[in-house]
């Protein structure tokens, strides 16, 4: 296997309330990208992503519980670390 | 009384801590271990339960709430695909025997998956890993009942779904499920979540919904896409519980090393093997595609299977031992399944056919390598004899791999153009796989898969004709008191989509207004 860093990713359902989720991610992770496919939009980041609480309400202009992102979370890959403010992936690697 | 003092709301992690460690007690009137028995004769030595990290820590209220959201969004949409006949809006009437495969194999697992994790979710000793089991064991209960209810719609238009439970426990395809996952849900607890959790969920579950959903959205099936997604918002949480669970007992000691490799070798290969279905119904059963098996396998498990292997490897934790021929197998599988199921279209409750023209130049191009070589000719072989009044049906029984209970279709690695055999001896018998890994499977557990209930083998015995059928009658058809006993209606569940009654009943409900392929202008 190659000694380069993995990517993890993060999968949302590719509508109006997952938006400003995935603009957030990709505000707060410069080497992050999205790509859609029907119905899904999937972000990869190599080895390490972060979802921000405070940058989603920016988006949105009011409050956010994180974990309303269940609701149209798809799939992620990666060791997660979660609190009320940021949920992280990342690959120890 | 008088002077009030403000209370610092708890954090997440304490909250969930709250819930779980702070709700839990260890028992005095009877040992801890009397009480739980199951998770220490696996081997796993656990030292320390307070060192299992909690993967998503969602507190009840939090876990009602969101999946309150996810249901009323979810039966929103099923309610208004059925009041404007959503059916209908479907690419074209093929697309649906990929549903049918889906409630006859996939939705029964999650049946299965709930009372699995119900088990194990009363019988862990720490508290955080219980309380994870039974969260997700609500969970796969709520996937079976919305995929039926979703599913149920077409079941009033289309044939092939109407008996899908009765199917389950008899269809010799749908074996392979099911004795995957009673191969599960018969191992101790630590074995059923490297199995499930890890193995299929973490590793191997995003190549189930994730293309196969994006696809229905792709072919107008939004009921089917809002189901897939609705049930997969539950996986990411499910896939955390299998990688915590693995970490957690690589950590605690290291004589779990090897036990947990064992698990994940058996696990890789036994999960990659029941997904040959999933290959070929995204190769084969999507009219429009979003990408071939081959994509898939590379993006969901080569590309994140490989990060996640090179993460565990510092616990000394390698590849899963079929790794490299599954790899191998991505530009063969769904293209030998699709042949095989061609062959017994006679003997199983949904159609198949010949790809069209542009369809075989579509898996040309995705399989560069292999179609065109060695799976081309003999679809273009079946269709000329379709259309020469002689469509094939083959009538005899297949010989079954002893483990993943599929036929015996899959080729040599490194040669596709021989059928794998490998056979072991157990007690004076002779038992048959189809690969180096399901024989390997058997060897490490003989004693559990000489049980395995084959329906060929069953078959043969006469265990699957109705009571009081004279298999010595003269004139006797073993496949039709075989296909009764299925409760299969035959000449409308089976046999070719080419002729059928579903295909018959779509072009009549669309009537002459929508325009046929290829006319319909952009989209």
């Amino acid at each position: 296997m190659s000694s380069s860093i993995s990517n993890v990713f993060i999968a949302f359902q590719d509508n109006e309330e997952a938006r400003p989720v995935v603009e957030a991610i990709l505000a707060d992770n410069p080497d992050a990208s999205a790509a859609h496919t029907p119905g899904l939009v999937k972000i990869d980041a190599p080895g390490r992503l972060t979802i921000r609480r405070a940058t989603i309400e920016e988006q949105t202009g009011r409050a956010y519980d994180l974990q309303q992102i269940h609701v149209n979370l798809v799939t992620l890959s990666g060791h997660i670390d979660e609190d009320d403010d940021q949920l992280t992936l990342s690959w120890r690697h | 009384m008088d002077t009030r003092v403000a209370k610092k709301k708890l954090g997440l992690k304490e909250r969930y801590a709250a819930m779980t460690r702070g709700l839990a007690w260890d028992t005095s009137y009877q040992p801890m271990d009397k009480v739980f028995p199951y998770d220490r004769y696996e081997g796993i030595r656990i030292h320390d339960w307070d060192k299992w990290e909690d993967p998503f820590r969602l507190t009840m209220d939090a876990y009602w709430k969101y999946q309150g959201e996810k249901e009323k969004k979810l039966y929103a949409v099923i309610e208004a695909f059925a009041q404007n006949n959503g059916q209908l809006g479907v690419a074209d009437a093929r697309y649906v025997n990929a549903l049918k495969l889906f409630i006859q194999g996939v939705t029964p697992l999650e049946y299965y998956a709930h009372r699995g994790f119900a088990h194990v979710g009363r019988h862990f000793t720490g508290a955080g890993a219980r309380v994870a089991a039974q969260m997700q064991s609500i969970d796969e209960l709520r996937h079976f009942q919305t995929e039926t209810h979703a599913l149920s719609h077409y079941n009033k238009y289309f044939n092939g779904m109407h008996q899908a439970n009765h199917w389950f426990d008899r269809v010799w395809y749908l074996s392979v499920p099911k004795s995957f996952f009673e191969d599960a849900l018969t191992a101790g607890p630590f074995e059923f979540l490297t199995a499930v959790s890890f193995s299929f969920e973490y590793v191997l579950t995003n190549l189930l919904f994730v293309p196969f959903m994006s696809g229905a959205a792709h072919n107008g099936d939004m009921s089917t896409v809002t189901f897939g997604f609705s049930a997969q918002s539950d996986e990411s949480r499910h896939m955390t519980l299998g990688i915590e669970c693995i970490k957690f007992m690589l950590e605690q000691d290291p004589a779990n090393v090897p036990i947990v490799q064992k698990w994940i070798d058996k696990w890789f290969w036994r999960g990659y093997r029941v997904l040959t279905l999933v290959a070929m119904m995204q190769d084969y059963m999507l009219p429009k595609r979003v990408m071939s098996w081959k994509e898939a396998w590379e993006m969901y498990a080569e590309q994140n299977g490989g990060a996640l292997f090179k993460d565990l490897a510092r616990y000394g934790i390698r590849e899963p031992a079929g790794w490299k021929a599954a790899c191998e197998g991505k530009d063969h599988i769904s293209h030998q399944a699709w042949n095989t199921f061609y062959n017994y279209a006679a003997a199983a409750p949904f159609h198949t056919w010949v790809p069209s023209d542009e369809e075989l130049d579509w898996l040309s191009q995705k399989y560069p390598e292999t179609f065109d070589r060695y799976y081309r000719p003999r679809l273009l072989h079946y269709r000329a004899q379709q259309q020469a009044g002689k469509r094939f049906y083959n009538k005899t029984l297949p010989m079954l791999c002893t483990t993943c209970q599929i036929p015996m279709l899959f080729t040599e690695p490194g040669d596709a153009s021989r059928i794998c055999y490998r056979e072991s001896s157990y007690l004076g018998d002779k038992y048959h796989f189809c690969s180096d890994g399901c024989q390997h499977i058997f060897e490490q557990e003989p004693e559990k898969y000489v049980q395995s209930w084959l329906p060929v083998h069953q078959i043969y015995q006469g265990h699957c004709f109705k009571e009081g059928v004279d298999p010595t009658q003269p004139g006797f058809d073993p496949l039709m008191a075989v296909l009764d006993w299925y409760e299969l209606n035959v000449g409308r569940d089976n046999f070719d989509f080419e002729g059928s009654e579903d295909q018959k009943n779509f072009a009549a409900w669309r009537g002459d207004a929508q325009p046929a392929a290829g006319e319909g202008g952009a989209a």
